[in-house]
C-alpha cells in the first residue's frame, strides 16, 4: 500500500518541501508577530494591553490617522489624474491613446522612495517650482509640506493601476449595454449613472483598494520624506531604535496586516465577479466618438500637464544625479560625472549584491512558481490549493512586517559553518524578496500552464516518458515565455524591494542597492550618489520591465499563430 | 400592453458605409403593420446593421426610415420608442430582473405604483414573475431570453426590433422560443422585425421576409415565394438545396430546348427563350429507381449512376452523376428500404412543372 498513486509521488514530496519552506518562511514568522502583539511582556500571557497602550500614545494614534488618511488621499490624487486619461483613451477616437498607454507605465519603472528626494527639490518649499511661483506670482504651494509630500509621490507612483483597472473595466462592458438602455430612452448623464458607472464601479475599485495597500504599507517613501508619524515608519523605528522586544512594531505590523487583507479582499472580490460585464459581441467598450478641435487642444494640454508631473521625478532624478550642488535655485550650479564615479569606487557592493540577490531569488520564485502551477493544476494532491493560497497570501504581508518577523523568529538560529543567526545573515535577505515575489511569478507560471493543453502531456506519456520527464520535456519548454516573463518581474520589482530589506541588512557589505539608495539620500553630501545609484536601479527596472514586455508579447504572437496553424490543421 | 395600433415602417433608398465599405445600397422595404418579418442573410450581409439602423444605432444612414409617416432616420436612438431586444441580450448585471424591466419606464418617468403594476404584468406575460429578484446571471439562456423581451415590450413600443433572437439558445430551446415569440407577437400585435441567418427560423415564423446578400436586398415576399420562385441564384441557394444547371436555351417549335455542354438536355414546352442561362430543380423533385424498373410516363427521363450517398433519417440524399452534371436527388425512406449502393445504376424522372428557368 501507498499513500499515493505511483505517478503522484514525486510531485507529492515537492510539494511538501514547498509547503514546509512557506510554513517556515511565512506562516511562522508572522504567527510569531501576531502572536507576540498579543502577548503580555511582562507575563508573557494573552493580553491586549499592547494594543490598549498603542490606541494610549498621542504619538501611534496620529500616526494611524496618517497613514489612513496619506491612503486614502492618495488614492484621490490617483484617481483625479487617471480618470481624464482614462475618459479620452475610452470615450474617443483619440491619436494621443498611445501617448497615455505610454505615460501609464512610466511611473511603474521607478520605485517611489527612489524619485523622494529629488521630488523634494523640485516641489518643496525651496524647490525649483515654488521659486519660480515665488518670483512670477509671489505666491509658495506647499506641495511636499509633511504628509503632503508623501501623498504627491505615491500619487504619481501608483496612477497606473487605477488607470489600467478602470480603463480596462470601460473597455469590456459590452456595448449593446449601453445601447439597450439608449433603446429603452436613455442618454447623456443618466445613462453614465446609471449604466455605465455601476458596470465600470468595481474595477475601479478594485484598482482604488490596491493603491490603498500598497501606500498603506511602504515604508521607504515616507522615511526618505523624513516623515516618521505614520504606521510603517513608526514600526521600523520602534524594532530599530528600541530592539525587537518592543512589543508596539508587532501591534502595528497586525494592523497593518488586517488593512492589507481588507484591501485585497476588496479587491478580489470584485475582479472575481467581473466576468459579467465582459465583451459578448458586437464589440467591446462604449461608443467613440470623434474630439472637436477645441477638446482635441483641451486633452493634449491636460496630457501634456499629467506627462510633466509623471516625469518630474525621473527629470528630478537625472538632475540630481549629474548635478553639483542644488540648493535655494531652479537647476542645479553645475554638472558632473563625480557622483557616478564616487558610485562605482565605493559603492558598487550595492549593485552586485542587487543583481546577486534579485537573480537567486527571482531563480527560486519561478522554480517554486513553476512546482506549484503544476502541483495545483495537474495533480490531485490532497490540500494542493493551501500551496496556492499560502503562496499568494505574502501579497498581503507588509515587507516591514515580513522583516520582523524574520528578526524575532531567527534571531536565535545560528547558521552552523557561517557562524551568525540566520536573521543577520545575507540569505534571509534572498529569502524575503523571494517569499514577498512569488505571488508576481506564480501568477505568470499557473497563466502559462493553463494554456498547456493536457493532452500533449498525455501524448508524451502516452509514447513512453515518465512524469518526470514529461514535465521536464513537454511541460517545461512550452512554459517557457511565461516563466521567463515571471523571472524578469519578479527580478525588476525585488531589485528594488527597500521595506523587508531595511529591517534585514545587518551591515552594509551586505546591503542591496535600495538600501544604497536610503543610506546615501540620509544626508545632504550624498544626495549626488545616492541619485547615481537610483539611475542605476531605474535602468534595471526598466531593462526588465521592456524585456517581460517582449517576452509576454513574443508569446501571444507565437500563441496565435500556433492557433491559425491548429485551425487549419483542423 | 395592451393591444396598441400597428405601426408601418418604410424604408427608402437607404445607404450605409463604415468608413469607405458600403454595407447598405439602396434599400427599399415597406413592412406592414402588424407583420413579422424577416432579414435573412449570411454574415456580413448587412441584416444586423439594417435593424440597427431602424434602433438609430451605427452610423448615420442616407436616404429614409419611417414609422407610419413619420421619419425618424435622424432621431437619436433614445426618442424613437423602437423596442430593440439584442442578441447577447444584454441585460444590466448590476441591476435585479425587476429593476431592469423597470428601466424604460423609469425613463419616461412612469409613476412608481404604474411601474410595478406594468413590470409584474410584463414578467408575467413571459411567465417569469417569480424570478423578479434574481440577478440575470442566475438565469438560463432562455429566461434572459424572455427578461430581455419582457424589459423592451414593457415600454409598449411602436415597433420590435430582434437581433439573432435565437441564436444563443440549445436547438430544443430555440424550437420553443420561436413559437413563444410568435405568439406574443400575435397577441399584441407588434409590427415586429427579427434578422436571423437561419432559413428555418425565417420560414417556420414569418409572415414574409427579405434576404439580404452583400448590403442589397436581393428579394422579398413570403417564405414560400421565395423558395419556390427565387428571384435569383442567391436566393434559390440560400433557401434550401438546389440542383443548378447551367447552359443554353436554344428556342424551337414546341417551346425552349435547354442543354448543358456536358449534354444534359431537357425540353421545356411553353418557354420562349434563347441564349445562355441556368434551370433550377431541388432535389425532392427527382424521383429515383434502378434501371430497369417500371417508372410512370410523365416527366424528363435521365439516365445515371449513383456516386455517394447520405442518409438523412426521413429521406437519403443521392448524388447522381448524369449527363456530365452532379444531380442531388432525395428519394423518401421507409423502414426497411434498403438504399441505392454507390455505382447502381438507376433512372431519374424530374417533373417540368418543377423546373425553374433563370437568365444569365
Amino acid at each position: 500500500m501507498t499513500l499515493f498513486a505511483r505517478g503522484d509521488r514525486g510531485p507529492a514530496v515537492v510539494g511538501l518541501a514547498l509547503f514546509l519552506f512557506l510554513l517556515l518562511f511565512l506562516a511562522i514568522p508572522v504567527v510569531k508577530v501576531i502572536f507576540v502583539a498579543f502577548q503580555d511582556v511582562g507575563s508573557g500571557q494573552f493580553s491586549l494591553i499592547n494594543f490598549v497602550d498603542f490606541f494610549n500614545t498621542s504619538l501611534f494614534r496620529e500616526s494611524f490617522v496618517n497613514s489612513f488618511y496619506v491612503a486614502a488621499m492618495s488614492v484621490a490624487v490617483a484617481s483625479v489624474i487617471a480618470l481624464p486619461l482614462a475618459y479620452f483613451t475610452t470615450r474617443f477616437n483619440f491619436a494621443g491613446t498611445a501617448l497615455i498607454q505610454t505615460l501609464g507605465v512610466v511611473p511603474l519603472i521607478m520605485p517611489p522612495f527612489v524619485g523622494a528626494v529629488a521630488m523634494q527639490l523640485l516641489f518643496g518649499t525651496n524647490g525649483s517650482v515654488n521659486l519660480l511661483l515665488d518670483e512670477w506670482f509671489g505666491i509658495n504651494i506647499p506641495f511636499m509640506e509633511g504628509l503632503n509630500g508623501v501623498i504627491l509621490v505615491q500619487s504619481i507612483h501608483y496612477f497606473p493601476f487605477i488607470l489600467i483597472n478602470i480603463s480596462a473595466a470601460l473597455n469590456n462592458i459590452d456595448r449593446a449595454m449601453e445601447e439597450s438602455a439608449q433603446n429603452l430612452g436613455a442618454s447623456g448623464m443618466r445613462l453614465f449613472r446609471r449604466i455605465v458607472f455601476p458596470l465600470a464601479m468595481p474595477g475601479y475599485v478594485a484598482g482604488a483598494a490596491l493603491v490603498f495597500l500598497k501606500v498603506f504599507d511602504d515604508l521607504g517613501t515616507p522615511l526618505l520624506l523624513d516623515v516618521n508619524n505614520m504606521l510603517a515608519p513608526q514600526a521600523y523605528l520602534r524594532i530599530s531604535s528600541i530592539g525587537i522586544s518592543d512589543p508596539m512594531g508587532y501591534v502595528i505590523s497586525v494592523i497593518l496586516v488586517v488593512f492589507s487583507l481588507l484591501a485585497l479582499w476588496t479587491s478580489l472580490l470584485l475582479t472575481r465577479n467581473r466576468e459579467y460585464a465582459t465583451v459578448q459581441k458586437g464589440g467591446g467598450g462604449l461608443m467613440r466618438r470623434d474630439m472637436r478641435p477645441w477638446e482635441k487642444a483641451g486633452a493634449y494640454a491636460v496630457i501634456l500637464l499629467i506627462l510633466l508631473l509623471v516625469l518630474s521625478p525621473h527629470i528630478g532624478l537625472t538632475l540630481l544625479s549629474f548635478g553639483t550642488i542644488w540648493s535655494y535655485s531652479v537647476l542645479p550650479d553645475g554638472f558632473t560625472l563625480d557622483h557616478y564615479l564616487e558610485v562605482f569606487e565605493s559603492a558598487s557592493q550595492f549593485i552586485t549584491n542587487t543583481l546577486l540577490y534579485a537573480t537567486l531569488a527571482a531563480t527560486a520564485d519561478v522554480v517554486f512558481g513553476t512546482a506549484i502551477s503544476y502541483i495545483v493544476l495537474r495533480t490531485r494532491l490532497a490540500g494542493r490549493r493551501i500551496l496556492d493560497y499560502a503562496a499568494t497570501a505574502s501579497l498581503a504581508i507588509p515587507g516591514v512586517v515580513l522583516g520582523i518577523g524574520y528578526l524575532r523568529t531567527f534571531y536565535e538560529f545560528d547558521v552552523p559553518v557561517v557562524d551568525k543567526p540566520l536573521a543577520s545573515w545575507w540569505v534571509i535577505i534572498v529569502v524575503a524578496l523571494l517569499i514577498r515575489r512569488l505571488p508576481y511569478a506564480l501568477r505568470a507560471c499557473m497563466a502559462a500552464l493553463q494554456q498547456v493543453a493536457v493532452a500533449l502531456e498525455e501524448a508524451a506519456e502516452n509514447l513512453g516518458a515518465t512524469k518526470r520527464r514529461t514535465v521536464w520535456r513537454v511541460v517545461v519548454p512550452l512554459m517557457s515565455g511565461g516563466i521567463l516573463a515571471g523571472f524578469v518581474t519578479s527580478f525588476a520589482t525585488a531589485a528594488v524591494e527597500l521595506s523587508a530589506t531595511l529591517m534585514l541588512v545587518s551591515e552594509e557589505a551586505d546591503a542591496p542597492l535600495s538600501y544604497g539608495i536610503y543610506v546615501f539620500m540620509q544626508s545632504a553630501a550624498g544626495r549626488g550618489p545616492g541619485a547615481a545609484l537610483g539611475m542605476i536601479a531605474v535602468l534595471i527596472v526598466a531593462l526588465g520591465t521592456y524585456l517581460s514586455h517582449r517576452v509576454i508579447e513574443r508569446n501571444r504572437q507565437q500563441q496565435a499563430s500556433d492557433r491559425l496553424v491548429a485551425a487549419a490543421e483542423t | 400592453m395592451s393591444k396598441t395600433p400597428s405601426v408601418a415602417i418604410r424604408i427608402q433608398d437607404l445607404h450605409l458605409s463604415f468608413g469607405d465599405t458600403r454595407v447598405l445600397q439602396g434599400i427599399d422595404l415597406e413592412i406592414r403593420p402588424g407583420e413579422l418579418f424577416a432579414f435573412l442573410g449570411p454574415s456580413g450581409s448587412g441584416k444586423s446593421t439594417l435593424l440597427r439602423a431602424i434602433a438609430g444605432f451605427g452610423p448615420r444612414p442616407q436616404g429614409r426610415i419611417l414609422l407610419d409617416d413619420e421619419e425618424i432616420t435622424s432621431q437619436p436612438p433614445w426618442t424613437r420608442n423602437v423596442g430593440m431586444v439584442f442578441q447577447s441580450y444584454a441585460l444590466w448585471p448590476h441591476m435585479t430582473v425587476f429593476r431592469n424591466v423597470a428601466f424604460g419606464l423609469e425613463e419616461r418617468r412612469v409613476a412608481k405604483g404604474e411601474i410595478r403594476q406594468r413590470v409584474e404584468r410584463a414578467l408575467d406575460l413571459v411567465g417569469l414573475l417569480e424570478l423578479a429578484d434574481r440577478r440575470p446571471s442566475q438565469l438560463s439562456g432562455g429566461q434572459q431570453q424572455r427578461i430581455a423581451l419582457a424589459r423592451t415590450i414593457v415600454v409598449e413600443p411602436r415597433v420590435l426590433l430582434l437581433d439573432e433572437p435565437l441564436s444563443n439558445l440549445d436547438a430544443n430551446l430555440r424550437i420553443q422560443m420561436r413559437r413563444e415569440i410568435l405568439d406574443l407577437q400575435r397577441a399584441l400585435g407588434l409590427t415586429t422585425i427579427f434578422v436571423t441567418h437561419d432559413q428555418e427560423e425565417a420560414n417556420t415564423i414569418s409572415d414574409r421576409m427579405a434576404v439580404l446578400d452583400q448590403g442589397v436586398i436581393q428579394q422579398v415576399g413570403t417564405p414560400m415565394e421565395l423558395y419556390d420562385d427565387p428571384a435569383n441564384l442567391f436566393v434559390a441557394g440560400f433557401l434550401g438545396t438546389a440542383n443548378v444547371l447551367s447552359g443554353r436555351f436554344q428556342q424551337t417549335a414546341e417551346g425552349s430546348r435547354f442543354g448543358t455542354p456536358g449534354g444534359f438536355e431537357v425540353l421545356l414546352e411553353g418557354v420562349e427563350r434563347s441564349g445562355s442561362g441556368h434551370i433550377l430543380f431541388r432535389p425532392q423533385n427527382i424521383r429515383i429507381v434502378q434501371r430497369g424498373e417500371a417508372l410512370p410516363e410523365e416527366g424528363v427521363r435521365m439516365e445515371g449512376r449513383v456516386r455517394h450517398r447520405e442518409f438523412l433519417g426521413s429521406l437519403v440524399r443521392y448524388e447522381v452523376e448524369s449527363g456530365g452534371e452532379k444531380l442531388l436527388v432525395d428519394d423518401n425512406h421507409q423502414r426497411g428500404d434498403p438504399p441505392y449502393e454507390p455505382g447502381t445504376a438507376v433512372v431519374l424522372q424530374l417533373n417540368r412543372s418543377q423546373i425553374i428557368v433563370m437568365a444569365e
